[in-house]
């Protein structure tokens, strides 16, 4: 037993269930009598439907029930989107589950079938006749905010949802002034946020009781138990949710979808069970993705590289409809970030929220913070050029100097503490930058295109205040809550409302309660994913569950502290202050071997045979947690990469990441954090793209196509930390889930540049695929 | 991925699959599922019968055979890239099967399953075409053979008669003194070749007497580059013969160019000229 475990990279409590295969997801289960359900889906991505006949359906083998639209009328109420931002002209058109009249995105619901396997039910899709009159199709977002764009929606003119502006200072005036502007115009493409579990939803009707039980790969069980709640009318106390093991979700398993309402309805229809399961393919075209902006941006600076001003217009697609969380996005998570870890005196930003023909758009691993630090790090690289100083040098004279406790920026916000210039410093030590330049530079009398890139980052994340929540929209509150129950035998339920999913908080929470009051990791179980038996909480995304609901356990478990302190005085007949505490033992001062453990706390609490006068039987506690303030984590990050001029091929030589979260309970699992983040970063800025035609077919519809990173094409990724804690923070923790994801996109699309400046190019489209590259290359060499 | 109904055979010889192709309208091969079984998920291919051929042990493995060696069409990517006989008599054949897919598809996937598949942006094909390879196959009307440059008819089709099955592949020694080689440019998910260069060269007295270069992924089937082997023949494999002659395969891609969202047609064959360039500097580098 030890109280320094706190700090201790222990392995991963929850990994072995896991790797070996014997942990339990939702298409795992199996209750008796259950049907499968498949759901038809639009192959137009903007048509009228003229007729749908599911007639043939229905008599085809093992088919139980087929239902449309129409039947889920006065049943299953729209699909409802829960970031309401104000100030933005925000339009939220109906959104059913189950289209009726008109389909907008490939992958649409247009009707679903019940079997009694999911062979027969899909062999029964093809059955179902729809006439479709197909609609004019955008899919840029920029084109679909024009005059003239197909319309997607009715009371949406230019398919405009919102249009959201962020402002500090004067940024015309910054820019009239300018000595030096830089400008881009800059397409983060669409991303599929691929977990390795598709989605998947089982439905349970008890009609005596009037109960719904949903498994569902949620990350966020109490909001699809509300959301639920609000789509087909069943009152909350009367849904339960449970998450079982969910295989990732990075921001895709955050809303609540058509899917769980559809197959909710079929289960209340027919009164038993009813399981649907995405295919990968379904996967790809309906789970929620990622980015998909179109940005102009700007930068002003002085003829030294002192930035004074940033400009941005975007033009952020929401797909057909909008998704639970999707208005907050672009704006909340973005344009308030647009400061960066620098000073910037004059701030304006105008986002636009478009839908077109694609899938919706929702959050997606960093939400908001990658796109605007990926901007900003592309403008300050601009600036360094053409200011002809050394980009990482350019940062150094624009970052906010050290603070620890609060520094307000131009968009409104207050960062909690940072210590950017001392992330640079050691981003660039350990990379050896000097070596690296002289290194580059013989490469290059080499004829050789090597680059290095480098960004600063800070985002914002344990979302969040509550207050702040509901001043920005956000239909429901950020705070956690936590129950730390001992057992008679020393031994510890930690039930939580955030809802883990691959991030290890089964570990890291136990560490908490263990450094905390010295019982073993081992003799705590950390509960969460089941509305029934956790309390409310909001869940698990923007790097907000340890940040947040880690708070909530710190705050119970020394709740727990207290008492056990006053339990001890009391059977060692001393009086409280007198009670010392030391390694999961309570004794009285200047006599350690009068003492009780927090075992014998706990038996004699639970058994309550001596009590003090007043004091309440158990050993329990609750806290809920209201954050005063996000946090912000900040970093820098430095890449190497060579090109190979001959084809456009890149090869990602050497990765060094400098984080800083703040004191990290694991270091391992924060390190794991930090890698698959970067590689998640890397994907977009080399290869990852969901493509779709102009007939918004998903051109990557598949693995075979669509390029997620592999470990063959990476660097070992070099990691490295500093650590400045939150002051508002009980554990002085930041968060570090999204870290990684933020940083690298930049970082390596500036290591690219950064290599192919000497050949005269300066810009290329994401992802940096070969043939762009060796284009650009080619029209550079052509005087283009 | 939920399939079509299927009708599995399991066919314990050659024999037995020629019969059971011969019964069942619209019957399919399945030897290690790795092109068949994703068509069929996705519906894409939905074959009335299966008939799995992946337990005949006769089509299995690699033996050594006249002037060369002979592959079973159910030999693994990963046993070609492990076997001795391979590296002895063809190495470059199993530098080529090193480089299909993964892990996972090199254990599972196999030679006859992958020519029989005629993707162009397959590894083998291009590599067997380059060795003068022969592909044995076996019918109701008996047994024959065809030449490798002749299996691959168009995209995703093959020379095979109806109820024709490959049975093995006769590869040629490539002559001692020749240097071979295949490069190969993934694509970075698939890891199909966006394109294949494989270049045998044969060395004699200091000069090339003889030359067979092809390239895979560029159009529908592999395509010879008779131009850059041309170009080869008589020359003392100079970097700067080496350049010119693969700037030649430019006149050797005149067919319909593969195109798609990764890679255009225009890149592809830029890519070619630089992938063969450095198939002929492998292949020269370990020629005499």
């Amino acid at each position: 037993m030890t109280t320094r475990i706190f700090g201790s990279g222990i392995r991963r409590r929850e990994d072995p269930r896991l790797i070996t295969g014997r942990a339990s997801y939702t298409d795992d289960i199996k209750l008796p009598g259950m049907l499968h359900a498949a759901i038809l889906r639009s192959p137009y991505a903007h048509a009228n439907i003229t007729s749908i006949d599911a007639s043939g359906a229905a008599s085809q083998p093992g088919v139980v029930a087929v239902y449309t639209g129409a039947d889920t009328d006065g049943v299953l109420n729209g699909m409802p989107c829960a970031w309401l931002i104000p100030g933005s002209d925000l339009k939220t058109p109906a959104h059913p589950a189950i289209a009726k009249d008109k389909v907008r995105y490939v992958g649409d619901a247009v009707a679903v079938v019940v079997a009694e396997t999911r062979y027969q039910a899909e062999d029964a899709l093809e059955h179902i006749a729809v006439d479709y009159e197909p609609l004019g199709v955008v899919v840029s977002p920029k084109a679909a905010a024009q005059d003239g764009a197909p319309q997607l929606h009715e009371d949406v003119p230019n398919n405009i949802a919102f249009t959201w502006a962020v402002a500090g200072g004067d940024a015309d005036a910054a820019f009239a002034d300018a000595a030096v502007t830089v400008s881009d115009t800059i397409t983060l493409q669409r991303l599929i946020a691929n977990p390795m579990e598709p989605r998947s939803a089982l439905a349970q009707w008890n009609a005596p009781m009037g109960e719904l039980t949903l498994w569902n790969t949620s990350q966020n069980p109490h909001i699809a138990r509300f959301l639920t709640c609000v789509v087909t009318g069943v009152p909350e106390h009367k849904i339960r949710v449970i998450a079982p093991e969910v295989g990732g979700g990075f921001g895709s398993k955050i809303p609540y979808y058509p899917d769980e309402a559809i197959t909710s309805f079929c289960a209340m229809k027919l009164g038993v069970p009813v399981k649907w399961t995405e295919t990968r393919s379904e996967n790809y075209q309906i789970t929620t993705q990622g980015r998909d902006h179109i940005e102009e941006v700007e930068m002003a600076a002085t003829s030294d590289g002192v930035i004074t001003g940033l400009r941005t217009t975007v033009y952020a697609g929401m797909g057909g409809y909008l998704s639970t969380a999707s208005p907050g996005i672009p704006t909340i998570l973005h344009g308030l970030m647009y400061s960066g870890p620098y000073n910037i005196p004059n701030i304006s930003g105008t986002i636009y929220g478009v839908f077109n023909n694609g899938c919706p758009v929702d959050a997606y691993r960093g939400a908001g913070r990658p796109e605007a630090t990926n901007l900003l790090e592309r403008l300050v690289d601009l600036v360094a050029a053409a200011v002809g100083q050394d980009p990482a040098e350019v940062r150094r004279k624009n970052l906010i100097p050290k603070f620890e406790n609060g520094h307000d920026v131009a968009t409104g916000i207050t960062y909690d503490s940072g210590d950017y210039e001392a992330a640079l410093d050691s981003a660039l030590s350990a990379a050896g930058y000097e070596s690296l330049r002289a290194e580059q530079a013989q490469a290059r009398a080499d004829g050789r295109c090597v680059g290095v890139g480098v960004s600063s980052y800070v985002e914002i994340c344990g979302l969040g205040p509550s207050q702040v929540a509901g001043a920005v929209g956000f239909q429901g509150g950020l705070w956690e809550s936590a129950i730390v129950r001992f057992h008679p035998t020393g031994k510890v339920h930690v039930m939580i409302g955030s809802s883990p999913h691959g991030q290890g908080e089964e570990t890291t929470f136990a560490q908490i309660i263990a450094s905390e009051v010295g019982v073993d990791v081992d003799d705590v179980d950390v509960i969460h994913g089941d509305t029934d038996n956790t309390p409310m909480g909001w869940g698990t995304y923007g790097s907000r569950t340890t940040a947040v609901s880690g708070a909530a356990v710190a705050v119970a478990v020394r709740k727990i502290k207290d008492k056990s302190r006053a339990l001890a005085a009391h059977l060692l007949e001393a009086a409280p202050e007198d009670i010392e505490y030391e390694d999961g033992r309570f004794f009285v001062r200047g006599s350690p071997d009068q003492h009780k453990t927090i075992q014998d706390i706990a038996l004699m609490a639970n058994v309550a045979w001596n009590m003090p006068e007043g004091m309440e039987p158990g050993l329990e506690a609750s806290a809920f947690y209201d954050p005063p303030n996000f946090t912000y984590p900040f970093g820098a990050h430095v890449a190497v990469v060579e090109v190979d001029p001959e084809t456009g091929r890149i090869d990602l030589q050497r990765y060094v990441a400098v984080d800083d979260c703040g004191p990290q309970i694991n270091p391992m699992i924060v390190e794991g954090q930090v890698h698959g983040g970067i590689v998640q970063g890397v994907g977009p800025a080399l290869w990852e793209g969901a493509v779709y035609d102009d007939d918004g077919q998903l051109v990557t519809g598949s693995m075979l196509d669509y390029a997620l990173p592999r470990a063959d094409l990476l660097p070992e990724l070099e990691v490295h930390s500093n650590t400045t804690p939150s002051p508002h923070h009980p554990l002085g923790v930041k968060g570090i889930g999204e870290a990684g994801t933020i940083a690298s996109t930049p970082t390596v699309y500036n290591a690219v540049m950064d290599a192919l400046r000497p050949l005269g190019v300066t810009r290329v489209d994401m992802p940096l695929t070969p043939e762009k590259v060796w284009r650009a290359i080619n029209d550079a060499r052509n005087g283009g | 991925m939920f399939p079509a109904q299927i009708t599995y055979r399991r066919a314990g010889s050659v024999a037995e699959a020629v019969q059971l192709l011969s019964d069942n309208e619209g019957a399919k091969l399945l030897a290690g599922g790795h092109s068949l079984l994703p068509l069929m998920k996705l519906r894409l291919a939905a074959p009335a019968t299966l008939v799995d051929i992946g337990r005949i042990e006769a089509l299995k493995g690699v033996s050594a055979s006249d002037g060369g060696i002979t592959i079973g069409a159910l030999t693994t990517h990963a046993e070609i890239a492990g076997s001795d006989l391979v590296q002895q008599h063809a190495s470059v054949l199993a530098e080529a099967a090193a480089l299909v897919g993964d892990p996972a598809v090199r254990n599972r996937g196999t030679i006859g399953g992958s020519v029989s598949h005629a993707d162009p942006a397959s590894d083998q094909p291009t590599v067997l075409t380059a060795l003068g390879a022969t592909f044995n196959v076996t019918g109701p009307g008996g047994d024959r053979s065809i030449a490798a440059a002749d299996f691959a008819t168009g995209l995703l089709e093959n020379a095979l008669e109806e109820n024709e099955v490959l049975t093995s592949i006769s590869v040629p020694s490539v002559p001692s003194g020749a240097g071979a080689a295949y490069v190969k440019f993934s694509h970075p998910a698939s890891r199909y070749a966006v394109v294949g260069a494989a270049a045998i060269l044969t060395v004699s007295g200091g000069t090339c007497s003889s030359a067979s270069v092809v390239v895979g992924g560029v159009e529908a089937t592999p395509a010879r580059a008779s131009s850059v082997e041309a170009a080869l023949a008589g020359s003392d494999l100079s970097d700067s013969a080496l350049d010119a002659a693969a700037a030649a395969v430019a006149g050797d891609l005149n067919g319909d160019p593969m195109s798609d969202v990764f890679a255009s047609a225009e890149y592809r064959r830029a890519m070619a000229s630089v992938y063969v360039r450095r198939a002929l500097g492998a292949a020269a580098s370990r020629a005499g």
